[in-house]
């Protein structure tokens, strides 16, 4: 019998996240002779209108229609996972943070391996699944090998695989519901608070100059603000300058802040970690300074420049001023 | 409230260029500067903090070598009660799964309420918290960046999901939870707070102890290598004097539409 790979489909608002096209291309290159089933979990028109946007991409959509999971809380999802899938099931969820919360617990309860943040599948040898992931924020990657014969429970970062625009399955959607029994958890969910909005709105902004941890010290941001001013453009920032409380949360650029989409993106002091550069949309002209010359920003910039930030920016500055 | 923070001691990736060495086996570790774990030290606040607010004791755990000792005495400087060391010589290739299985054995042999661990660490795989909670079968939730204390049966918490909103739970006790950077800010830790706890003798625990044969801390995620990707293209690196490189950086933005004047 064929390998049964399943890949969990996130939705959102009746649309199916952008994985649903790229976990397609995925469950391929892991095993181009797998059986790949969708699995879509969340209750009513939405979720037939998920389903039914995902059975153009998969053979087969596993649908699972609950009242309780009107919001899929992880650990309730998880439950009506245990419930369905066969043991050996390869199972791929979306490396974020629905993803983060509940994929390890299903691995433990399907007792199968737990592969995380996998962006590529090398090959597959017999049983032997190698596959390939990043650590220390990009700055180097490892090949890891794993025995996924009885089944494995694999997060995959999104955006890592290629959609393929002219998928045409014609799939079918078997409904599941009955079979996953009770999903009450010992975690309910209350209400969704949304951010706050700041003064400066930087997903309408046509120039971002972006600073990141290179910056070092609160007092220096004056030299990004300055130059920011100069250019006519607005600040926005990486993660850890927010998590220092320098600026506000509605300046930080990435998965878990703000997706942008400007014509020009100028990093200053920030590495590129794929949390980051997930917030930028578009395509902009990204130009990155950063004093080391291995920086995994280099990879996806369009022009990268290696000096420290300290004295580049206000030399830049006064170029600015004076053009 | 009895809490458990499980840290762990990493290269820090802001002190040192992380390369990967000549054979390609490891990384490059002569030289290496190591520290805890970043999404750690928010965790330990969060844990010292929620005690001096109901009463209660925090306890750090780290699975790892005689150096991971230093991170624990830097926890317990900052204002941990007690440490507990996790180590054997068949720890030693322990993948996520073998590190949430030491974890579970060793805190079967205590009484905690509430379990914190980092969102993620060095390998960015972000998996022993959520193992661990399935393993002790209490409810989870990951990137949490509030806690509200309600009374000893439950907690509220906030994860952070996309966008900046919070996803809010309400969670039985125990349970686990994975914390994320900016829930606090992690106090600072000075020479003589290290000091301080300097001769505080730390138990250790190894796989006799916690009654683990090797099977149940064999990896079943095998590292093969380190390499660096080949990116295709990747930047155009603009190189010469500082003024030669302003000048280049100017025409093109103003080509791209960079500079508004
Ligand atoms: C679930 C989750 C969600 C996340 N969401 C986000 C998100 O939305 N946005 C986000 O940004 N991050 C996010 N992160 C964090 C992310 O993983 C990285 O930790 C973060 O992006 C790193 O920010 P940075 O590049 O500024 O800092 P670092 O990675 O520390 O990089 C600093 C860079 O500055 C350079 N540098 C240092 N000094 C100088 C100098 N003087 N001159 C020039 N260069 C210098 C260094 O070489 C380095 O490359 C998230 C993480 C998790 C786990």
């Amino acid at each position: 019998m064929s390998r049964q790979v399943f890949a969990y489909i996130i939705h959102k608002d009746g649309k199916a996240d952008d994985t649903a096209m790229e976990f397609a291309v995925a469950a391929r290159k892991l095993d181009a002779n797998a059986e790949v089933t969708a699995v879509v979990a969340g209750t009513g028109a939405a979720l037939d209108a998920v389903a039914n946007e995902v059975a153009a991409l998969y053979k087969t959509v596993w649908k699972i229609d609950n009242a309780a999971l009107e919001y899929p809380v992880a650990d309730m999802v998880r439950k009506a996972l245990v419930g369905i899938l066969p043991k050996d099931a390869v199972v791929l969820v979306p490396h974020e943070h629905f993803g983060l919360d509940m994929a390890p617990g299903l691995s433990i309860q399907l007792d199968s391996p737990y592969i995380a943040d996998v962006v590529d599948f090398e090959s597959l040898d017999g049983g032997t699944l190698n596959a390939v992931r990043q650590e220390y924020s990009g700055m180097v990657s490892t090949h890891v090998a794993c025995d996924i014969e009885g089944g494995a429970v694999i997060t995959v970062r999104p955006g890592a695989f290629q959609a393929d625009e002219n998928a045409a399955a014609g799939g079918t959607v078997a409904d599941k519901s009955g079979d996953v029994g009770d999903l009450t958890v010992g975690r309910r969910y209350l209400e969704t608070v949304v951010a706050e909005v700041g003064d400066v709105d930087i997903t309408k902004s046509e120039i971002l100059v972006s600073v990141g941890r290179g910056i070092e010290d609160e007092d220096n941001l004056e030299i990004v603000h300055d130059l920011a001013k100069a250019m006519g453009a607005d600040v926005s920032c990486s993660r850890p300058i927010v998590d220092a409380k320098w600026l506000e949360k509605s300046r930080q650029v990435g998965t878990s802040g703000q997706t942008v989409s400007p014509k020009v993106y100028l990093a200053c002091g920030i590495s590129g970690s794929f949390q980051h550069m997930g917030g930028i949309k578009g395509a902009p002209f990204i130009v990155a300074v950063n004093k080391n010359a291995k920086a995994p920003i280099f990879q996806v910039a369009d022009i990268g420049i290696v000096a420290d930030i300290l004295e580049f920016l206000p030399e830049l500055t006064e170029a600015v001023e004076e053009a | 409230m009895e809490i458990l923070v499980c840290v762990k001691r990493v290269p820090d990736t802001s002190e040192n260029e992380i390369q990967v060495n000549s054979s390609g086996t490891d990384i490059e570790r002569d030289d290496l500067v190591y520290s805890v774990n970043e999404w750690d030290n928010y965790a330990v606040e969060e844990a010292i903090q929620i005690r001096d607010r109901v009463g209660g004791s925090v306890t750090v755990m780290t699975v790892g070598d005689d150096e991971s000792e230093e991170v624990l005495r830097r926890e317990m400087a900052m204002g941990a009660d007690n440490g507990i060391l996790l180590s054997d010589d068949a720890f030693e290739n322990a993948d996520g799964r073998a590190v949430a299985s030491i974890l579970k054995a060793a805190i079967d042999k205590g009484k905690y309420d509430l379990i914190l661990t980092g969102a993620q660490a060095d390998d960015g795989a972000g998996q022993v918290g959520g193992m661990l909670a399935a393993m002790l079968d209490v409810p989870y939730a990951s990137l949490v960046n509030i806690i509200e204390t309600i009374d000893d049966q439950k907690i509220k918490v906030g994860r952070e999901i996309a966008g900046g909103n919070q996803e809010m739970n309400e969670m039985n006790l125990p349970c686990v939870l994975s914390i994320q950077t900016g829930i606090n800010e992690p106090r600072y830790v000075g020479i003589r707070g290290i000091r301080k706890v300097a001769s505080v003798e730390i138990p250790t625990m190894g796989a006799g102890d916690l009654g683990l044969d090797a099977d149940a801390v064999a990896p079943k995620v095998k590292r093969l290598d380190y390499f660096v990707p080949d990116m295709g293209e990747g930047a155009e690196m603009l190189e010469g004097s500082t003024e030669e490189i302003i000048e280049k950086l100017m025409e093109l933005l103003k080509a791209k539409g960079g500079i508004k004047s």
